[in-house]
């Protein structure tokens, strides 16, 4: 190591003494307040694990059925917890199962902090039992990653991996460490957490021009509209943010990551963005004159075409990340910087006003919405239920209190949609990786981030059965999460597509469920399944009220679609109703 | 319109920095022309000189991804009139027409190139320059038998950079005061460079 790094001395010092690499991981993991760790073990963690026996009254450890449960268990706690989420894995296979967990923690910025077991330090790089190259598997998916091979190492680079994984944007970071080194016995001097790294820029300066041109922007526009992102949620600006909306009468709509940043009943909140949001948001980006786009990327689900994105409007575009200003939407006004500390500022400068005629076009646009879709999706007169209307009825029995694990297809899109929020953190889904089998681990994860709360996974038929083991780790350790199953006897989302844009070829989209009531059973998990209307209310309010973990099933429509829609290489204006 | 550009990247001296510095560009499916990495004008800290030909555009959303990564202290680029930039080439061709034609030896002379070694059976030509002067060479010696030929990464100075000295103490600084301003990264986009 050579990288120079500043550390800061107020934390505790101990006298020196003789610890093994294992426990040095151990301690770090209490200096940063680490409380949970999910993980499984296998032979080139074991000294880690060995030592973890003696730390189980400080670290709970939730052993779950497959490493990518873990990392994905992870990140539900990371999203509800605002913490750093703490994930162990051996080499080889534990930690290649990671790869997808970190691939969608990097773009959904959800700090991580990864520790694999390494093959002695000595066997690196010839083909020992379950080596794998785990680093150069892991660069283009971590934020950063170092393999330790000396025990003298580990304070500090942990130290590190913390504050790289939580500063900044956040991400995940994947220290691998090698055998011997967990076993070596080193003289130790006690933890000193890192806050500073000479090569690494977490947060760039705000630069007051760019406060001022952008308010300036702002006081002139006579159609403004917010965009906002997870930005908002990562900078712990749900404050700020509202009242630079609220000053200014700024209509605000959100990425499906800016998801209950914003209250769902705030009145400036208008909904949600990109290829299944709400009409109102996605034409009237295109009629906006100021766009202001606040710790969101711009990502093409939300823009569509981007040659035929918010032409007219100028852009303001707020980043804690430099590399995402111009990277998709050209700016007008950068605005570097973390948006808890760029929001109040710009807020200082607004005038106050209250856009009243043009807030009102969203509210147009929202009745033409209902009328085509919405009315019919939460109060269908059909015989076969919607998803819309079980979210519906789910927001009126948690009154939009619980937290919302989404899986990836069409009930993420209609959760997403519908689900009502009062508070921030409350929404965890896969955004920008989109991986099917992320929920029902997320949500283990999301109930011991916040286990106060109460916790409901929504999932798809298909979905589910990526990562249906980790219904044992919900048995072993009696994790209090719902698990609601929207079961279309179809991967949906695709069939959708199949529909609309292949003329309906359904090529393997048919995919059949094993009777999941019994497979919950079978794990000593309550569950029950239903297909009539007439029993959701009370099967939601079972499955609520049940103490501990419970499995509902309720059977959709099987081609109900979602809708709008902006299709594929179509641009925001051109969002279809049916 | 795509161009040469050449990179200028300030990192610490880690292992596995160059792979993650590398795929940046096979990610986008881009071509290094040349790589060379180095000391720098600062004990410990890894000069890289990237040079890849893509538009102005491409080339700034890769340097702020490169410099994103937190190993990388900096990253510049510039086209080729604001460096100076020079290869180094060798060529090995054999002794006997060296000797023999002496108008091959003025050829050699003529192009700057100085010898470094000399056996009965082949001589080795060293030159210093610029790619097209190189490729020129070769093409002029094909004919009488060049045996092997290579050439390195370029090497580049940027004209205008004050180097890094100061640069570093800025970052060495917990809490920067000032933004820090980059007047050579790209001339016609003053208002966008990275802090
Ligand atoms: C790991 C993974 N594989 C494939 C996909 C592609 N994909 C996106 S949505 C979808 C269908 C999901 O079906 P289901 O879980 O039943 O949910 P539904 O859309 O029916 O609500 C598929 C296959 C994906 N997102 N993730």
């Amino acid at each position: 190591m050579q990288t120079e790094t500043t550390t800061d001395k107020a934390v505790t010092t101990e006298i020196v003494t003789e610890i093994s690499g294992s426990e040095a991981v151990l301690k770090a993991l209490i200096a940063e307040n680490v409380d949970t760790i999910f993980g499984y073990p296998g032979g080139a963690i074991m000294p880690i694990y060995d030592a973890l026996y003696d730390f189980n009254d400080q670290l709970e450890h939730i052993l779950v059925r497959h490493e990518q449960g873990g990392i994905h268990a992870g990140q539900g706690y990371a999203r509800t917890s605002g913490k750093t989420g703490v994930v162990f894995a051996t080499s080889g296979p534990g930690a290649t199962n990671l790869v997808t967990g970190l691939a969608d923690a990097m773009i959904d910025s959800t700090p991580l902090v990864c520790i694999t077991g390494q093959v002695f330090a000595h066997l690196l790089g010839t083909d020992a039992f379950q080596e794998t190259d785990v680093i150069n598997i892991t660069t283009p998916v971590t934020k950063w990653n170092y393999q330790i091979t000396d025990a003298n190492e580990i304070p500090a680079i942990l130290a590190k991996a913390f504050y790289i994984a939580g500063s900044g944007r956040p991400g995940p970071v994947l220290i691998d460490i090698t055998k011997n080194a967990q076993v070596q016995k080193f003289e130790y001097s006690g933890y000193t957490k890192c806050n500073h790294i000479r090569s690494y820029r977490p947060k760039p300066i705000i630069r007051k021009e760019y406060i001022r041109a952008a308010a300036e922007m702002i006081n002139k526009s006579e159609r403004p509209l917010v965009i906002f992102g997870q930005g908002v949620i990562l900078g712990k600006a749900e404050q700020e943010f509202k009242q630079f909306i609220e000053k200014a009468g700024l209509p605000a709509a959100w990425t499906i990551l800016g998801l209950s940043a914003l209250p769902t009943d705030h009145p400036l909140n208008v909904g949600m963005l990109g290829m299944h949001g709400n009409y109102g948001p996605n034409v009237l980006t295109n009629e906006c004159d100021v766009l202001i786009a606040v710790g969101m990327r711009f990502d093409d689900r939300v823009t569509g075409r981007l040659d035929r994105y918010a032409k007219q409007a100028k852009v303001i575009h707020l980043d804690i990340d430099p590399s995402e200003i111009d990277k998709n939407v050209k700016a007008d006004v950068p605005v570097w910087g973390d948006c808890k500390e760029s929001l109040p500022l710009i807020t200082a400068l607004l005038e106050k006003r209250n856009h009243q005629d043009w807030v009102s076009k969203f509210s147009t646009c929202m009745e033409k919405e209902v009328e085509a879709v919405i009315q019919n999706e939460l109060h269908p007169t059909d015989e076969v239920m919607t998803m819309g209307e079980v979210i519906y009825q789910l927001n009126q029995l948690t009154n939009g209190d619980a937290v919302i694990v989404t899986d990836v297809g069409q009930h993420q899109m209609v959760a997403c949609r519908y689900a009502k929020f009062n508070s921030s953190k409350s929404n965890v889904t896969s955004g920008g990786l989109g991986t099917m089998g992320f929920a029902l681990p997320a949500a283990i994860g999301a109930k011991y981030g916040a286990p106060e709360r109460q916790v409901v996974a929504v999932i798809g038929d298909g979905g589910v059965q990526m990562t249906i083991q980790e219904l044992g780790t919900i048995m072993q350790n009696n994790i209090d999460v719902r698990i609601l199953i929207l079961n279309n006897r179809f991967l949906g989302m695709v069939r959708q597509w199949q529909q609309l844009f292949n003329e309906k070829r359904y090529s393997f989209v048919d995919i059949e469920s094993p009777d999941f009531v019994a497979v919950a059973n079978g794990y000593r998990i309550a569950g029950n399944s239903i297909s009539k209307r007439e029993d959701l209310k009370d099967a939601l309010a079972t499955m609520l009220n049940h103490k501990g973990a419970y499995l509902l099933e309720v059977f959709v429509g099987k081609e109900n679609n979602v809708f709008p829609m902006v299709p594929q290489g179509c641009g925001v204006s051109e969002i279809r109703l049916k | 319109m795509k161009n040469e550009y050449t990179l200028t990247i300030y990192t610490e001296n880690q292992v596995g920095l160059l792979n993650r510095i590398a795929i940046m560009f096979s990610r986008r499916k881009i071509n290094i022309d040349s790589l060379n990495t180095s000391p720098s004008e600062i004990d410990s800290i890894h000069r890289f000189n990237i040079v890849i030909t893509e538009t102005e555009e491409t080339v700034r959303k890769i340097v702020r991804q490169i410099e994103k990564q937190v190993d990388v202290l900096k990253a510049y680029y510039n086209t080729n009139d604001k460096i100076i930039w020079q290869e180094l080439a060798l060529y090995k061709v054999p002794t006997a027409i060296v000797a023999e034609k002496i108008k091959v030896e003025r050829l050699l002379r003529s192009y700057g190139a100085r010898v470094v070694a000399i056996t009965k059976d082949y001589t080795i030509f060293e030159t210093t320059g610029q790619r097209a002067e190189t490729d020129k060479l070769i093409e002029v010696l094909a004919p009488y038998g060049l045996i092997e030929f290579v050439r390195s990464a370029r090497i580049a100075i940027i004209k205008d950079s004050k180097g890094f000295h100061e640069k570093l103490r800025e970052f060495e600084d917990a809490e920067p005061v000032t933004p820090l301003t980059d007047d050579f990264i790209s001339e016609e986009e003053s208002n966008s460079t990275i802090v």
